[in-house]
């Protein structure tokens, strides 16, 4: 019975994890910051060697660009 | 590619979808059928969810299948750009939500309360129609050309495919939707902070409160969004509680009842120094608030609704379809459409669909999803909007929504109009409105945003907090309201600087260089002051700016969605795909017939109320015989109006014109592409399988 239980408690609580993780990602995507950890990866198997930036840089970098004038970017209205 | 009319998943399925069509078809007729008794809303949640799932499921993966060609084997700009930053594959409930949370705007929530002036019906009607003919059907497409040419924009596709000069007028257009668009939000928010201490106090206090949360993410916790935005939503809550105290204590009240015009001189301001503040100190820190803010407010009206399940009290149809309201002039068609525009399609949509969210699709087989879903979404929240309108008392709507030049400005005339209207409502009601939600008075409160936070006050208090907290989930919607209205102002003059300094700079080119502070500042205030000068004249409008602005507003709207319609009707001739091309045809024809319509109508119409030309001429001609016209007050006033009319006159002529000639322009594409055999369509090359434009997916 108490397996059963854990058991269960541990495949809930996967989930759960797993429903966290995607909502951040998601509410972060809203505001225009991707997901790290995906950039980071990116980095790694693609351009090995090169600098990766570390979250806080990243995140500078994103918030830059999204309010940069030159790309023109429209969002909410209507 | 899968089957398209669930012929493989058998009986079950079909059964499932007949019970779907039966759901949607009852609920339709109890809502458009009934007369005399309230309906509830419940009907018309019911039938918009059964008539967007069968769009979906029929309409959106037939255009995606057979007249789009979707080619999920094909690359899309994510995958061969990825670079982990801007071109990223994202899972597509998370880009759902990113592309949702872009399009979401004051838009659908304020067009419909406008709409319901004529009864819920109208309205409902084109809301659903709309978004599954029109509105739905132009955001997917235009995300399928945009992913299919590396994200690139609207602009830039015009220009591609249908020439430079083409580009150019669509350039021209682009930039005067945002000047009005900018104008026309700024004021909505005038009119709903306009004397109301509460409000103007808690919205005040947003400004203070983003720089704590700038400073805190980028000194102390640097980058932790989620955090910042947490503590943010902590302050705003307490300012709004404060702002009770604040509207109750006479000494500090005096310092935020502001009057109409000043108010309109600090959001000016307020847009000037925004846009050319850092953005992390200001910008940046509103924009996380006000995203998270409406995302979780329309989350909670749908449940609300769900679970209250409210009366609608407003008529299914009212005297006022034949053009008289006194909420905005003019008949039915086209100015219904008009109206209502972007909860069932909007221009502005299309500036999205090429914007971000091209480059971060995963797979081209999400596209229905992605652009199609994501405009059921937003046609979802005009409809909650048209319920939140409809569950006012009609009497309190029509006091609420009529300029104070038409019921006066007491609550005994308003009741007394009102009255005479056909809406009977007594003085009392109106007042005690006022009182329940912590006003000194919602009479002439127009702008629509008064209105639907007085209706989702109604709603949401059923069920939270009851009477008790009637006033605070009316502070709190105005509060939402403003804020992100607030943030597209400021993210927009941004915008708006980007293309005037891109304008300009073809004649003076060290002008268009972005890093000068000299050219932001000069930039940023010209933006200011083109968007500043049309608030400013709505502000003092006599007839209280919403009924001259809002039609300029949607004609705009409707004329950037033509525009993105002509081109994608446009590719799809050059795909070879004219078979299918009704698909947008339909939509085009049909936003083109009431952009021009209502564009000639605004300049030409011999009625004053509708025509700008005739209301001109009615004012010179008073002004020659030296009498004043109320509501104006002086000849001064009169003589302001005159220019303004000829101004807006101007505007809505432009508007028409720019439509005719992109139909133009778009005819001579056509005939260009039928006289060539191979498909013309300036993809992006695809190597692999399936690489001829309009491969064979079909």
């Amino acid at each position: 019975m108490p397996d059963i239980l854990s058991i269960k408690f541990a495949e809930w609580k996967e989930r759960g994890q797993a429903v966290k993780t995607w909502s951040v990602r998601a509410a972060r995507s809203m505001i225009g910051v991707p997901d790290y950890e995906t950039y980071v990866r990116h980095c790694q198997a693609n351009h090995p060697g090169k600098p990766i930036m570390t979250y806080e840089e990243f995140f500078v970098e994103r918030q830059e660009a999204r309010y940069a004038v030159s790309k023109g970017r429209f969002r909410g209205c209507c | 590619m899968s089957g398209l009319v669930g012929s493989a998943n058998g009986l079950q399925t079909k059964l499932l979808w007949a019970a779907i069509a039966a759901l949607g078809a009852v609920s339709f007729g109890i809502i458009a059928l009934s007369r005399g008794e309230p309906v509830n809303a419940a009907w018309m949640v019911i039938a918009a969810v059964c008539i967007y799932f069968i769009a979906y499921r029929f309409y959106a993966l037939f255009i995606a299948n057979k007249v789009l060609g979707v080619d999920p084997a094909r690359a899309t700009p994510a995958v061969r750009h990825n670079d982990g930053l801007d071109y990223v594959p994202t899972n597509r409930y998370v880009l759902f939500g990113h592309h949702f949370a872009a399009i979401a705007g004051a838009g659908p929530l304020v067009g419909p309360v406008l709409a319901a002036q004529m009864g819920y019906l109208p309205g409902t009607l084109w809301i659903l129609a709309g978004v599954v003919i029109a509105g739905a059907v132009q955001d997917m497409t235009v995300l399928f050309l945009s992913t299919r040419r590396d994200g690139r924009s609207l602009g830039d596709m015009v220009r591609s495919e249908m020439g430079a000069v083409a580009g150019a007028i669509a350039g021209i257009g682009i930039l005067l939707i945002c000047i009005i668009i900018l104008a026309v939000l700024a004021l909505v928010v005038v009119q709903a902070l306009n004397g109301s201490p509460w409000g103007t106090f808690t919205v005040f206090c947003t400004v203070p409160i983003a720089l704590i949360m700038g400073c805190y993410g980028r000194f102390f916790r640097r980058g932790r969004v989620l955090e910042m935005s947490a503590i943010g939503f902590v302050l705003l809550m307490a300012a709004l509680i404060y702002g009770q105290t604040v509207s109750q204590t006479p000494a500090l009240a005096a310092y935020f009842n502001l009057s109409g015009p000043t108010l309109a001189l600090v959001i000016i301001g307020y847009g000037f120094v925004a846009s050319v503040l850092p953005v992390w100190l200001l910008l940046a820190p509103r924009d996380y608030l006000s995203t998270f803010m409406k995302i979780g407010v329309v989350t909670l009206l749908a449940i609300a609704i769900i679970i209250v399940r409210p009366y609608l009290q407003m008529p299914a149809l009212t005297k006022f379809v034949d053009g008289t309201g006194p909420v905005w002039a003019g008949s039915l068609f086209p100015f219904l459409f008009i109206t209502i525009a972007c909860g069932s399609v909007s221009g502005w949509h299309a500036l999205i669909s090429s914007g971000t969210t091209p480059k971060m699709i995963e797979n081209e087989s999400q596209i229905p999803f992605i652009g199609y879903g994501g405009m059921l979404m937003e046609s979802f929240v005009a409809i909650m909007a048209m319920i939140a309108a409809s569950v006012l008392h009609p009497g309190v709507y029509f006091a609420m929504n009529s300029a104070a030049g038409i019921i006066g400005t007491t609550a005994a005339q308003a009741a007394q109009t009102v009255s005479n209207m056909g809406f009977v409502v007594t003085p009392d009601q109106l007042t005690q409105v006022a009182h329940d939600v912590g006003e000194i008075t919602v009479l002439s409160r127009t702008g629509g945003a008064p209105t639907l936070a007085v209706g989702m006050a109604q709603i949401l208090s059923s069920l939270f907090g009851g009477q008790a907290l009637t006033a605070i989930w009316y502070h709190f919607a105005i509060l939402f309201e403003a804020l992100f209205i607030l943030t597209t102002v400021d993210a927009g003059t941004r915008v708006c600087r980007f293309m005037i300094q891109d304008l300009v700079g073809n004649a003076i080119p060290g002008f268009k260089e972005t890093k000068s502070w000299a050219n932001n500042l000069i930039g940023s205030g010209v933006a200011c002051l083109l968007w500043g000068y049309f608030l400013y004249q709505g502000v003092i409008d006599p007839l209280g700016g919403i009924w001259t602005m809002w039609p300029l507003f949607g004609t705009s709207n409707q004329m950037l969605a033509a525009i993105a319609l002509v081109l994608c009707t446009v590719v799809l001739f050059k795909m070879k795909r004219e078979r299918y091309a009704w698909v947008t045809v339909i939509p085009a024809t049909w936003l083109v017939a009431c952009t021009v319509t209502a564009g000639l109508e605004k300049v030409f119409d011999s009625d004053p109320a509708v025509g700008f030309l005739a209301h001109a001429s009615k004012l010179s001609t008073a002004i020659a015989a030296g009498q004043v016209l109320a509501p104006a007050h002086s000849l001064g006033e009169m003589s302001r109006l005159v220019f303004n009319d000829y101004l807006d006159a101007a505007l809505a002529a432009l508007f028409a014109a720019v439509v005719i000639s992109m139909v133009v322009y778009g005819f001579l594409s056509i005939r260009k592409a039928l006289g060539t055999p191979k498909a013309t369509a300036i993809e992006v090359e695809f190597a692999g399988a399936g690489a001829a434009v309009g491969g064979s997916s079909a």
